[in-house]
């Protein structure tokens, strides 16, 4: 690519962006929130016209219109946000992207080959299954084995790791590395150093829409990549100072919960969660979190068992009722459930709050108010968009994220439901959002954090809860040695 | 009284296959995420089109031929601008209705009342026309009848079984993850809106050519509104499409039945109408989930917008 760029209403994406990519190498592609990654691929997958610039492959110019041209040319691409439709199985999914599916009986054949192909993948989704049955982990793979399906010699990865297992993405990396052998191209875009580090040979830092430097991944390491993402020096280990737990806030007591398809998927779990506490649950996606955390903030209704904030009842009340006690929800799937995409930034910011005093009277918003609170959202939390007045769903993915966290937090809320908050958030932008839910523990918030980042279970939590299918494996206090087994445990092989 | 159950199933059957042609056009209409309220209006200029060319030409079949062409091409005026200028498919749908309207009355100004000669003979099937009572029926009926059904069943194998018809439903649930799948959304959109267009012609066609031979002005009679709500009914599914167009065709005949009662005749055309709206009020008590309609229905789709 030479000299690509795109503006959106003037505003600059990307300026002047030249990079290129020889067969067999995997290229890395860092950036901050809103540097404009997303949009350089969109260009090269034919959704976006540059305003200037060229595509060059094997060195002869393309223009790229459409995705049918790229995908022709051999561009495959699992997109950031996931490119599902949410009514139709997997099987029919994966049907419709498949470049050789047969016109007659196509999910026959396609069954065929994914039984084929899951011998290199551990693909362990039942075919049939709509996908808004699925976990977001679940959906990714399917993402991802869409991709892989079609065999595309340059494949985009953006950011296709940000809700997987390691185990999950120790399989994706191997992969990647088998393709790389066989002569293919990947261009993979991650916020996390270590997968970059592990995966890439040339890594291509973007800042604020331009090309900010690139180096060879033998001739760097972390801390020198996150300087020249960030352009200061990012601390990767967060303190996490002692402190005393005080009341309980959250308690549930023999909860039991049906899934979409009608059957148990969570059976008779217990647990409570305190004052100036993070209590994380851990486990692989779609093990319970999502209907867990669903049930606690009131979207799904409980068979049996009691929910109580503050030994108040509230199991089976609405949700706007629990939200008054004081819950606030990070939901798993931002597009769909975090955000209206097609209202205003503004209008976003206070989703929930609209019918606080503070932000209307009687009939009417106080529209003042709610975009003041907007832009100081926009200040607090690094938002970074071109104004209060943009639709939401342009912003980047990350900073769509921001604000989502923004709304929750900023509410002071006694009990902060949180489901893999940092997620698709570049370095600094995590190391902000963690040291926010530690100080939301300092001053006196319980957090129940659904994560499936060991890493940053490990170093917010104080209490870790284990999910297996439905069920707590274990509770422990997060300095436990017996942790260390928590691998078996989120398979569920293990039970303390 | 078996006679008359009989012949009152027998022209339920006859009643219930147009409503089952526009309800399967707008079935796959549908499903691409493009809501055509011009079924009233193409349905009429179908109807006018096989009219006046069987008239003149004495050949039924290409009156049909040329009223499913011309309802193509009007709908392309809604295609039109619900897909290339993506506006909004309300409003474009009704003006497409009342075009179809005022120019087929005005085509059919001529031969308003003028009966038709030619005929379309019944297609009686051998041995199974001879089944008590079913085979009257069900297997001596016009060839519109079988054609009603066999395109219904090649509708829903389009949509279930075939990849066309994957990407079809992708279209109306999601066309912007479709398009990133390489698929052309817009043309896929035409070819469904061309599709129901042609449907809802060949209806019109039944109801001048074969039902009632003869031409006058709002012939279709709210029947192209029906199919819409059938549509619903039908939770999007030409197979059930079947099920729920011939309930109709009966509720439509048994006004016949009920006449001798002494139930006033005003009252009792009203039925289907009434059908409708309690059919669609008890649905729309049920779960939306459950409900399956294309999510992105109506919805304008621009490229490039994220
Ligand atoms: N369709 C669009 N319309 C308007 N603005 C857009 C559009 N697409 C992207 N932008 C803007 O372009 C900038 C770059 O966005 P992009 O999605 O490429 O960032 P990114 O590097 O992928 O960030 P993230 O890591 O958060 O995903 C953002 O400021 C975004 O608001
Ligand atoms: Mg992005």
């Amino acid at each position: 690519m030479r000299g690509i760029s795109k503006s959106f209403h003037g505003i600059p994406a990307n300026q002047d962006i030249s990079f290129s990519i020889e067969s067999g190498e995997i290229l890395g592609l860092l950036g901050e929130n809103g540097a404009g990654k997303t949009t350089l691929m969109n260009i090269l997958y034919g959704l976006y016209q540059p305003d200037a610039g060229e595509i060059r492959i094997n060195d002869a110019p393309v223009r790229i219109h459409n995705p049918l041209e790229s995908i022709a040319l051999g561009i495959g691409m699992v997109h950031q946000h996931f490119m599902l439709i949410q009514n139709h199985s997997v099987l029919e999914n994966i049907a419709l992207s498949h470049k050789d599916t047969p016109f007659f009986f196509p999910t026959v054949k396609i069954r065929e080959k994914l039984e084929n192909f899951s011998a290199s993948f551990d693909f362990n989704i039942d075919l049939t299954k709509k996908i808004w049955q699925l976990s977001a982990g679940e959906q990714q793979r399917v993402e991802i084995i869409k991709a892989l399906l079609n065999g595309a010699d340059l494949l985009i990865l953006d950011e296709p790791t940000s809700v997987l297992t390691p185990q999950e993405i120790k399989e994706l990396i191997s992969i990647l590395k088998e393709m790389k052998a066989k002569g293919h191209m990947v261009i993979f875009i991650s916020h996390k150093l270590d997968e970059i580090m592990d995966i890439c040979d040339r890594v291509l830092v973007l800042q604020k829409g331009k090309i900010a430097g690139s180096a060879l991944t033998r001739d760097t390491d972390k801390i020198s990549l996150a300087r020249m993402m960030v352009g200061r020096d990012v601390v990767f280990n967060i303190q996490r100072e002692k402190i005393d737990r005080g009341n309980q806030i959250l308690s549930v007591e023999h909860l039991n919960v049906m899934g979409d398809k009608g059957l148990p998927v969570l059976k008779d779990i217990s647990f409570e969660v305190f004052e100036n506490e993070i209590f994380g649950v851990a486990g692989v996606s779609g093990n319970g979190q999502r209907e867990l955390a669903e049930a606690v903030t009131g979207i799904r209704k409980a068979e049996s068992g009691k929910i109580r904030i503050n030994d108040r009842d509230i199991t089976n009340t609405s949700p706007r009722h629990i939200y008054d006690q004081g819950v606030s929800h990070v939901p798993e799937e931002r597009i769909r459930f975090g955000i209206a995409p097609g209202l205003f930034l503004y209008d976003n910011a206070i989703l929930k709050q609209h019918h606080l005093k503070k932000f209307s009277k009687r009939y009417f918003l106080k529209y003042k108010d709610v975009k003041d609170h907007a832009k100081n959202l926009m200040d607090d939390f690094n938002v970074s968009a071109h104004s209060i007045h943009s639709q939401i769903r342009n912003l980047s993915g990350g900073n769509i994220q921001k604000l989502i966290l923004g709304r929750e937090i900023s509410e002071k809320p006694q009990l902060l439901v949180a489901s893999h908050p940092t997620y698709g958030l570049d370095v600094g932008a995590t190391e902000f959002m963690r040291n926010h839910l530690l100080e939301l523990r300092k001053t006196g918030s319980a957090v129940l954090l659904f994560s499936e980042d060991l890493e940053e279970i490990f170093e917010l939590c104080d209490r870790i809860a284990v999910i297996f299918d439905g069920e707590f494996m274990a509770i422990l206090d997060s300095g436990d040695r017996r942790l260390n087994d928590i691998g078996l445990m989120m398979a569920g092989s293990k039970r303390i | 009284m078996e006679d008359m159950i009989v012949s009152t199933l027998e022209r339920a059957m006859v009643a219930g296959t147009p409503l089952l042609l526009a309800t399967t056009g707008e079935v796959v209409c549908e499903r691409s995420g493009i809501l055509n309220l011009g079924v009233e209006g193409v349905m009429a200029m179908g109807a006018v089109v096989a009219f006046i060319v069987t008239m003149t030409t004495g050949n039924p079949w290409l009156g049909v031929l040329c009223a499913v062409g011309v309802g193509m091409a009007i709908s392309i005026l809604h295609a039109f601008t619900a897909i290339s200028l993506q506006a909004n498919q309300v409003v474009s749908g009704l003006a497409l209705t009342m075009l179809g309207l005022g120019i087929s009355g005005m085509m059919g100004k001529p031969y308003v009342g003028k009966p038709l000669l030619v005929k379309m003979e019944d297609l009686t099937l051998p041995f199974l026309s001879d089944i008590p009572y079913l085979g009257k029926i069900l297997f001596a009926q016009s060839p519109f009848f079988y054609l009603a059904i066999l395109l219904a069943l090649a509708a829903w194998f389009l949509l279930e079984k075939t990849r066309l018809g994957i990407q079809i439903r992708s279209t109306g649930e999601n066309p912007k993850a479709t398009e990133t799948q390489g698929i052309p959304v817009a043309r896929i959109k035409y070819l469904c809106v061309l599709i129901g267009g042609g449907f809802s012609a060949l209806a019109g066609a039944h109801l001048s050519i074969s039902y009632s031979k003869s031409w006058i002005e709002g012939m279709t009679a709210g029947r192209g509104w029906i199919a819409i709500a059938l549509t619903i009914f039908a939770l999007w599914n030409p197979g059930r499409a079947i099920g729920a167009a011939f309930l109709f065709g009966f509720v439509f005949v048994v006004q016949y039945l009920l006449q001798p009662l002494g139930i006033s005749p005003n009252f009792l055309s009203m039925l289907p109408y009434v059908a409708t709206l309690i059919i669609l009020l008890f649905i729309s008590f049920k779960d939306p989930r459950r409900l399956n309609a294309p999510a992105m229905l109506g919805e304008p789709y621009k490229r490039g917008e994220r």
